[in-house]
């Protein structure tokens, strides 16, 4: 089974970008695929290259990299949810005459068409926060 | 082509989730796809009349509503009970809509593809 999974909650604001991303693992490990995950809303708030969680806490961000790297599943940020909350990629930032360069490894910045591409192009669709 | 259900749950107004849902069916019905939009809960409070949100941060979301009939998103359903337990009348809202009984949703829901909660 193919899934599009999106996270619509912060990683402090409730336990659905971490219950996405415990099933994301599960279904990868059971053969299935997660071609594309949209974070959308608050759930733009993973992706935080800057975000630093004491020593002894989850690691929300880092986890999200290290599993797009281990399995090459697209993570896409919501430009008009991102750009609202204040995170810019380089290139973006460089545009409106800033200097951010905000969004973790693994994650890109893209529009709401990546998200409809996935859905369409899944066989189930799970929403998260 | 698919069938996108988005079910609007929540209050207006309070955050930014109403706008954010809206830019997704917005962008569903762009390219179209066959989209219906569910109220329940406090989500028929979207479709109140007589809303004035200048002074909320964002935007005026009963206009987007409005403007969703122009995207071919034309069926907007409205759950009966949250009306009634609301006190509000099909003819308080800012759209027309069909009302549904809260025993008949689930058997909606299994007509669509996608489900997109707000």
């Amino acid at each position: 089974m193919k899934y599009a999974v999106q996270v619509n909650a912060g990683p402090y604001t409730s336990n659905a970008g971490l219950d996405a991303y415990r099933f994301i693992r599960a279904a990868l490990q059971a053969g299935h695929q997660v071609s594309r995950v949209f974070f959308y809303k608050d759930g733009i708030y993973h992706a935080l290259r800057h975000a630093m969680p004491p020593d002894d806490e989850i690691q929300f961000t880092r986890d999200w990299s290290g599993l797009a790297e281990r399995h090459q599943i697209d993570l896409v940020v919501c430009i008009s949810a991102a750009q609202r909350r204040g995170l810019l990629c380089a290139d973006e930032a460089k545009r409106q005459g800033k200097s951010d360069d905000d969004v973790a490894a693994g994650f890109r910045i893209a529009g709401l068409g990546q998200w409809l591409e996935a859905t369409l192009l899944a066989d189930r669709c799970i929403v998260f926060g | 082509m698919k069938k996108y259900l988005f079910v609007m749950r929540h209050m207006p107004h309070n955050g930014s989730h109403v706008q954010e849902t809206l830019d997704m069916i917005l962008t569903t019905a762009a390219f179209d796809q066959q989209v219906c939009v569910l109220f329940v809960d406090d989500g028929v409070l979207q479709l109140k009349d007589r809303q004035n949100p200048a002074a909320m941060t964002l935007k005026d979301t009963a206009s987007i509503f409005r403007a969703l009939e122009i995207y071919d998103v034309k069926t907007l359903i409205v759950e009966i009970e949250s009306l009634q337990a609301r006190g509000i009348e099909a003819s308080d809202l800012i759209l027309p809509v069909q009302t549904i009984q809260r025993s008949e949703i689930s058997a909606l829901m299994r007509q669509y593809d996608v489900l997109i909660p707000d």
